[in-house]
Formats: C-alpha cells, structure tokens, sequence
C-alpha cells in the first residue's frame, strides 16, 4: 500500500508535466485525468489500513526512507485518519477543478486603468494557457498532499513551500482585474509564515535532536525546556495563522481570494488553508504541548476574534466572492478555536470544520465563480432576484449559504457545536466568554448568509440578473458540483463518517499532549 | 666559500604525485602560452580550447585518483611541509576545477557574440577607429585560456597551501590573471577596464594587509607554518596582541577575495564591468579558493583561539548576509544583482564556517559546491539576453522574456527560486545544510539573521521572475541569442547539477561529510 501513498504525489507531478508539455486540450485532460488516478489512490488508502505501532501518531501506511543522511533527513510519509480526510479532499478538489478547467479555462481579468473591474471582460482573447493552469493545479496538489502527509518536520517545510509559487502564479495569471496586488500581497504573507515556519522548525530540531513527527509526538515535548517550547510553539503558531488566516494576520485572504479565478478560489478556500490549521494540531500542538498549553488562552482570543470580526465584516460586505472569503475568516475562527481547546472534542471539531468548511466554501466560490461569469458583476447591490431567472443556480446557492452558516443537517453545523460544546467544557471564566461569543459569531453567521440570499437570490430581478446567460447549469458544472453537494449533505448526516476516521489518532494525540 | 651558501641547506622532499594536479594545470597552463607563441593564428582557438580542458580534466581525474587512493583518509603533508593533500584540499580542488570547466565552456563560447566575449587587441585604445574595427572584425585573443589555467592552478595552490608564504604566493598567482582577464570585454571595454584597475588596486591593497598579517604572525610564532602558529596559540607566555592583529590583517585579505562586508564595495563594479564568462569564473572558483583558504586557516592555525575571534568573524558575517540582501533588493542591473547576491552567499558560507566543527566544513563545501554551479548557470544565460549594445543587463529589459524565450525564462527562474532557497533547488539543501551546522555549533544568532536575510533576498530574485513573465515587452525588446554548443552544455550542466543537489544532495554530502578533516 506505500505504492500508494508514493502515487499520491507522483502521479499528479508527472501529470503536471504531461500537462505542461501537451498541447493544450490534450494536456488539460491528460492532466484531469492524473487528478483522477490520484484521487481513486487516495480514496484506495483506506484499505488495508493497518495502524502501525502504538505510538502517538499510528500511520496506517507509511513510508521511511533516507534523504539526506548527512542532513538527517528523511523521507517519511504517512497517512492516519486526521490525515486521511484532508488528503481526500485535496485530491477531490483538485479532480473537480482540473475537470472545470477542461470544461472552461478562466479568462484574465483586465487590468487596465479605468476600465469598470465589474465589466464584462473585453479583451476575452482566447488563449491556449490552460494546460498550464492545470499543471500549475496539479503542482499545488502535489505540495498540499506532501504536507498531509509528511511525518517529518523538514519534510513538512518542503512541502509547504512548494505550494507557494504555483499558487502565486494562478492568483497573478488568471486572476480578476486586480489580480497583481494580491497576488504579491499573498506571497509577502506567506513567505513571511515560511520564514517563521522555518524558523521554529530549526528551534525544534536543534532542540529535540530529531524530525521526525512520530517521534516528536511521542516524547510530548519531553526533552525542550519550557521556554523553548514556548518560543517554538509561537513561531510555529504565527507561521500556521498567516496560512489559516488568525485574525490579524488574514489581509491577504480576501484579495486573494476575490481576484484569484474560481479554480483558484476553491483550492485556496477548500485545501490550502487546512495546511495552516492541520498544522497547527499536527506540528505546533504535536511536537512543542508545553508551548500549546500556555499560549492557548491567546490563540482562543484571537479565534473567536476571527469569529466575530470576520462575521461583522461580512453583514458589511458588498461583493459576493469578497464576502464569502470573509466567511472563511470567520470558519477558520471556529477550527482553531476548537484546537485551541487542546481537548479531543476541540480537535474533533477542528477536522469536521476543516472538512465542512473545504467542501461548503469550496461549492460557495465554484457557485459566484459561475454567477460571476454568467453576470458579468459580483456586486451585490447589481444583483437580485436570481430565484426567478435562474432557479437552479439560486437553489444551490442557497443550499451552500445555508449549509455554511451551520444549519443542523448541513456539515457545517457539527464543527461550530462541537468547538462551542469544547470551549464550555474547557472550563474557567475565560473559556466560557470565549464560548458565548463563538456561540454569538455563528448566530451573526446566519445574519449575513440570510443577507447574501436575500440580496442576490430574492427580490424583483435586475438588469444584470434578467440578462444572465445562460441560465440552465451546464453538464459540467453539474457534474463538478454534485460531489461536494452529496458529501456536504453526507458529512452533515452522518458526522461519524468522519469521526469514526479521527476519533483513535485524536485520543492518541490527546494522550500524548496531555502531561 | 660565503659561509652563508655553505649551510648546510637540505632540499624538502616533494612528493610529486600528491601534488600532480596543481603541476598539471600550472603546466599546461605553460603549454598554452608557448601555444600563443608559436602556433598559426587560426590554430590558437581549437588549440588552445582544446589545451584548457584537457588540463582541467586530467587536473580533476587525477584529483579523484589522489581521493580514491586515501590521501583524503590518511592526509600528508609533502613539499618541506608547505602544501598539504588532505580531505579538504583535494574536495576544494576537485570542486574549483568542476567549476572551472563549466566556466572554461563559457569563456571559450563564439557563436553569441561574433568572435567570442573578449577584444582581439586589447591594447587598441578604447572608443578609437581602430578599436571599432577590431570589435567587428577579429575574433578574441586566445590569452584568456592560459591565464583561466593559471588563476585555477593559482586557486588549487591556494587551497592546499599549509604556510602562509605559500598561500601568498597562490594568491598572488590567481590573482594577478583575474585582473587582466577583467579587462578583456570586446563591449563596453572602458567600463572593463575601469573595474580592473579598481579590482587591481584594491586587490593590491589587500595583498598587502595579508603580508603585513604574515609578519606580525612570524612575529608571533617565529614561523609560517599554520601548525606552528596552532602550537604557539595555546601556549603561554606569549603575547596575543601580535596574533590578533595579524589574524586581523590576514582576514582582511581573505575576506577581500571572498567578498564579504565591508571589504565587498569592489564586488558590484568589478563583477559588472568584467565580461560576464569571466564574472561566472570569479563568482565561482574564486569563491570557492578564497573560503578554502578562510576554512585551511581558521581550522588548522586558529582553531584553538576560536572564543576570542569568531564573535567578530560572526559580527561581519551578519553584516555581509544583511547589507548583501538589502543591496540586492535595489539594484536595477542584472550582473549588479547577483553581485550583491553574490556578496549575500558569502555571509551564508561564512555562517557554515563558524560552526567550527565537522558538519561546519562538510556544508560550507558543500555550499560552495551548489552556489557555484547556479551561479555560473545564470551568468551564462545572462549572456544570451543581447541587444546591439551587447548584454542588456538592465533589469528592465527583461520585462517579458518569459513569452519571448519561454526556455530560457523558464531555467532562470529555476536558478532563481535556486538562489532564493526554495526547496528541491541546490540554493535550500544548501542553505539548510550550513544553518543546521551553525546551529549545532551554537551559532543561533547567525542563523536568525542568515534565515531573516534570506527571505530579504528572496524579493530581488522573484522581481525579476515577476519582471519576465508578467510584464508586457518593450518595443525594442533584447532579443535571446541562440546558445551555442559550448554554453548550452554549461547551462545544462549548471541547471542540471542545481536541482540534482536540490533532490538528491547526499550525493555530494556525502562525499563532503568524508572529506571533512584538515591535515594540521
């Protein structure tokens, strides 16, 4: 079964390449076609899971081999149920948005000066790029995969800086209007978080003597100095907010989001940012607890600062990709909150959050990329009455607005109740307020969704929306949609479909930080 | 009879085979002068191409006979014990001829530029009648392969040389045909000859501070010998004022060549004006010389003094990482650009060198190694961007290459993301190789600024990648010459090597890791 995990990652490089090198049609369904394979062998690792050892990490499959040996450097993959279900996503995202990108290849936004950014794009010269935007695709899947599931420290860094370029390129090539400030403004940041990553990466490794996640996890901690731990944990911590984004450090989100295309958008929103929180649980929380369990309370403060700022900002919003990718402030609010617990319910919470938030938010940005595309404006106040022109379009909208803001049922429910639930179980003044305003931050959630419906899906239909074309769903999109739909509806049904999965690593994890 | 001539003076034993790498390239080197000498004009070019690289890779094939054959485990010291053949030695040697040969590709490329990188006469007055029409008509003097031969010789002298005369004596010999070689640019040739007079100037300059440094320590030790100066450093009754200050001096000099801060105001000037093959060969050998030289010294004659100096070598090596990376972020020339990059890499070597134990001198060599390789690929293909004027170097010339030459775009950015230490590139295994030995030498304040200026110097690099794919081209746009054999093999090399090290470094840390031990 490591052939598998190994197929992970080969199979979409090498279909990176073949995308990149075919002419154009015949590399982007080459390259679909290798998001595919990868995307059936990692739904194939499930099988024949055998957890291995009894340590905290118990990879069902992994794989260990020398790199650098005069590094220490290793080449040690694995993959365990808080692992699986993000690789899973991954590897279905990517699927999902290389076959959209068969289906249509994002135009460029144009950048000129005084031409309406909300306008239709003109300059839509056709061009034969999109075997590159699959292959740039196919790269970022390759980078997030290795991050789920490296079990080496050193390792993880690598593979959290391969995702950083081909991302930079899809925001800065095929982005909106103004595509190049947040394109730049997105690696600043993130080069930034990988300065810091690197940073406490070094701190760690000088200090334990290893890189090796399992055994890391294992010793909790055991042999770093308290202040060590706590220094490593902020490094580790800051580098993984930028990514996640913790409010403050979130600027880059939203811009980066609304001009990136829509293939971009949902990789962005769907996987990228789980990098950041799987990392924190996995890395900062797996490796340095003593650092966790002190700067915690902080990390809770900020979270449910996220929550309530993210939220306010959006009843404001008056654009939809920009309000939703505020939205995704407030989600990932709630998943670290719920890691910042360091309970098991929290980190329970944390992965149906991820998992709810990467398939709601994913649907979200697949369904304004399409209305954008149809209106030709994402402005709220040039939108309306979408119910009547377009009913199908309206009716998934809403099914994902809905969903989003944690309609029991719905997948996005389960990780905002079982974070609160978390946050009450902590205990202490702290935590309870702490819980209270999670609680208020979701019920403003509703506020704004309901806002965003009753702005663009009800009411008399405008210009923008009567002149929409067209107004059936294409075969495509149906077909790239229906899967998050299902499983959005499936997770939020049965949450124990992916509880089951996470229950075991997380008390292992939980045993292994607790002192 | 002089009684003076009469002492009894034993010849040192030389053991001729230890050392048969340097009196190859010393004597071809010889061979391609009488070549000059003697042959038809025609004949020169293939001959003297064809001189070059036998000499280097016999140089080198000897060198891996000399590793394989233990000198690197059981080291010697040979020649009245003023060269020494050990682990270090011989990897430094072996790593300036593997660099030299790529260079050597690129000195010796003709079909770019008509006639090749370099002035037929360079004794024609600049901007004169007579210099247009050699610039158009004739192709390159020939001097410039046997005095490359003669500055690698120089640099492989250098590196193995265990007594401070010797080592002076090396650099002079690699020095001196640098200087002229700067001078050579068929283009642009009063700024060629501008930076060669300042490189010789200043060079000269701190030639001298080397040789008032070997005084002051003969005056210390009562002897040249690196060993000498170890022993006399731990014992007492001996003054340490003297030690310091030609411990001063010396790293002075050294520092000089290795283009650290502040003796680096030379590098962007000289780097810029000299042709750019050239450029590549000084960027690389001579990186690599002057740190073999730093390493031979500081482990062999300083070791045991190392608490009193090295938080003053760390201070210039903060400042040469960090003044480097903010340099860089300003410049607008391309050959500036990678000077002060250049400047940069040596805080980064310098880092390894600190760490003052084993893995210290395993990743500097290392370092140097991948650095090299990068270094020489990206100066070749800045020869490839021309316009009637020769290089367009200017950074703003290279506003949209990447849809004009999409390859050549598509390997610079691949060097620069090298450069900018991102991983599966060289310039990240290497960088990472040199901070973790700093840090298990306790060294963490140097690697806090080493990992802060290198994402400083990330910026530079990732502009001109920004500049060459998502910018419109100018009107009159530089085109991208055709490479030639010579050059495309160099860049391929270069590129290839630059991700091999990237993916799979143990190849060549492993080979470091064992050659990681002076002769003392």
């Amino acid at each position: 079964m490591t052939v598998l995990l190994v197929a992970t990652l080969a199979v979409p490089a090498l279909g990176a390449l073949a995308a990149a090198l075919l002419p154009d049609r015949t590399g982007r369904v080459v390259g679909t076609v290798a998001a595919a394979l990868a995307f059936l062998a990692s739904v194939a690792l499930a099988f024949g899971r055998e957890p291995g050892g009894t340590g905290a990490i118990r990879p069902w499959h992994q794989l260990d081999v020398p790199w650098a040996p005069a590094l220490d450097l290793r080449f040690h993959l694995g993959v365990d149920g808080i692992s699986w279900p993000l690789v899973v996503l991954t590897t279905l995202l990517t699927l999902l948005c290389c076959g959209y990108t068969v289906w249509r290849v994002p135009v460029p936004g144009v950048d000129r000066p005084g031409v309406d950014p909300g306008g239709p794009a003109e300059e839509a010269r056709p061009d034969d790029r999109g075997r590159y935007l699959v292959a740039l695709l196919l790269a970022i899947e390759v980078g997030i995969l290795g991050v789920f599931e490296s079990l080496d420290l050193v390792l993880f860094f690598v593979f959290f800086e391969i995702v950083l370029l081909p991302m930079y390129a899809v925001i800065a090539v095929w982005g909106g209007p103004r595509r190049r400030a947040a394109a730049t403004k997105f690696v600043l940041y993130t080069l930034f978080g990988s300065v810091l990553l690197l940073a406490g990466v070094f701190v760690v490794v000088a200090g334990a003597g290893t890189a090796d996640l399992v055994t890391l996890t294992q010793r909790g901690g055991a042999g770093l100095g308290h202040g060590t731990q706590v220094v490593a944990f902020a490094l580790l911590a800051l580098a993984f907010a930028v990514k996640s984004p913790l409010w403050p450090l979130h600027t880059w989100l939203p811009d980066a989001h609304t001009e990136a295309p829509t293939v971009g958008s949902v990789i962005l929103a769907g996987v990228l940012l789980k990098m950041g929180t799987y990392g924190l649980l996995r890395v900062a929380v797996g490796t340095v607890p003593g650092g966790a369990r002190t700067l915690a309370p902080l990390l809770g403060v900020l979270a449910t600062a996220a929550i309530l700022i993210g939220a306010l900002v959006c009843l404001r919003q008056t654009e939809l990709k920009r309000l939703i990718a505020y939205s995704s402030v407030g989600h990932m609010g709630f998943v670290l909150l719920g890691i910042a617990t360091l309970s098991a319910t929290g980190f329970q919470a944390a992965l149906v959050g991820n998992i709810a938030h990467g398939l709601l938010t994913g649907l979200l940005f697949f369904l304004a990329g399409a209305l954008k595309d149809r209106a030709h404006t994402g402005e709220l106040d040039r939108l309306g009455g979408l119910r009547e022109v377009a009913p199908g379009l309206a009716g998934l909208l809403a099914f994902a607005a809905i969903g989003s803001l944690g309609l029991p049922g719905l997948a996005g429910f389960w990780g905002e109740l079982f974070t609160v639930y978390a946050a009450v179980r902590h205990g202490g003044p702290l935590w309870m307020v702490l819980a209270v305003l999670a609680a208020v931050g979701g019920a403003l959630a509703a506020a704004y969704f309901l806002r965003l419906l009753r702005r663009v899906t009800h009411g008399p239909a405008v210009n923008a929306v009567v002149g929409l074309r067209p107004t059936a769903l294409a075969g495509a999109e149906l077909v790239a949609w229906s899967p998050l739909v299902l499983l959005a509806l499936a997770v939020g049904l049965a949450p124990s479909l992916v509880l089951a999965l996470t229950a075991a690593p997380v008390h292992a994890l939980v045993t292994a930080v607790t002192p | 009879m002089n009684p003076v001539l009469a002492a009894d003076i034993t010849l040192p034993h030389i053991n001729y085979g230890a050392i048969a790498p340097i009196l190859i390239l010393l004597g071809m080197a010889c061979v391609g002068v009488l070549a000059e000498a003697f042959l038809p004009r025609t004949l020169r070019y293939p001959v003297q191409v064809l001189v070059s690289l036998v000499a280097q890779v016999a140089g080198l094939a000897t060198i891996i006979g000399l590793a394989l054959s233990n000198y690197a485990k059981k080291p010697t010291l040979t020649a009245g014990d003023a060269l020494a053949v050990d682990g270090p030695g011989l990897f430094l040697q072996g790593a300036v001829l593997v660099l030299g040969i790529v260079a050597t590709l690129l000195i010796a490329e003709r079909s770019v530029e008509r006639g090749g990188a370099f002035v037929a006469q360079a004794a024609v007055t600049a901007g004169s009648e007579a210099d247009a029409e050699q610039a158009r008509r004739q192709p390159s003097q020939t001097e410039i392969f046997p005095l490359s031969l003669f500055a690698l010789g120089g640099m492989m002298l250098f590196v193995s040389a265990n007594d401070l005369l010797t080592m002076f004596v090396a650099l002079e010999v690699f020095s001196l045909p640098l200087y002229l070689m700067c001078a050579l640019a068929r283009r642009r040739r009063l700024l060629s000859q501008e930076a060669a007079v300042k490189y010789f100037l200043l060079g000269a300059f701190s030639s001298a501070f080397f040789v008032y440094g070997i005084a002051m320590l003969y005056g210390f030790a009562g002897s040249v010998k690196f060993h000498d100066i170890a022993v006399a450093a731990i014992s007492s009754g001996k003054s340490d004022l003297l030690m310091f200050i030609g411990l001063a001096m010396l790293a002075i000099g050294l520092l000089f060549k290795a283009a650290a801060v502040p003796f680096h105001v030379w590098t962007p000037d000289v780097y810029q004006g000299a042709p750019t093959p050239v450029t590549a060969l000084m960027a690389s050998c001579t990186k690599v010389a002057a740190f073999g030289g730093i390493l031979r010294i500081f482990y062999v004659a300083f070791l045991d003094s190392r608490w009193d100096w090295r938080p003053v070598i760390g201070v210039i090596a903060v400042l040469t990482m960090v003044i480097g990376a903010i340099l860089a972020v300003t410049q607008t020339d391309i050959k500036r650009l990678l000077a002060y990059s250049s400047i940069a890499n040596a805080g980064y070597v310098l880092t390894g060198v600190l760490a003052m134990q084993k893995d210290g001198i395993s990743s500097s060599l290392f370092y140097l190694v991948t650095y090299g390789f990068t270094v020489l690929a990206a100066f070749g293909l800045v020869t490839l961007v021309r316009d009637q004027d020769g290089e367009a170097t200017h950074l703003s010339r290279w506003a949209g290459l990447g849809r004009k030459a999409p390859v050549l775009a598509g390997v610079f950015t691949f060097l620069m993301l090298s450069f900018a230490g991102i991983p599966l590139t060289s310039g990240f295994t290497g960088k990472f190789a040199v901070f973790s030995a700093a840090l298990g030498g306790g060294q963490t304040t140097l690697v806090i600024f080493g990992v802060l200026s290198s994402v400083l110097l990330a910026f530079p690099y990732l502009r001109v990648v920004v500049l060459m794919y998502l910018q419109e081209p100018a009107a009159d746009a530089p085109t991208v010459a055709v490479p030639g054999a010579l050059t495309s093999a160099a860049l391929a090399i270069g590129a290839i090597v630059t991700l091999l090290l990237g993916v799979w470094p143990s190849v060549l840390l492993d080979v470091a890791n064992s050659a990681a031990q002076f002769v003392g």
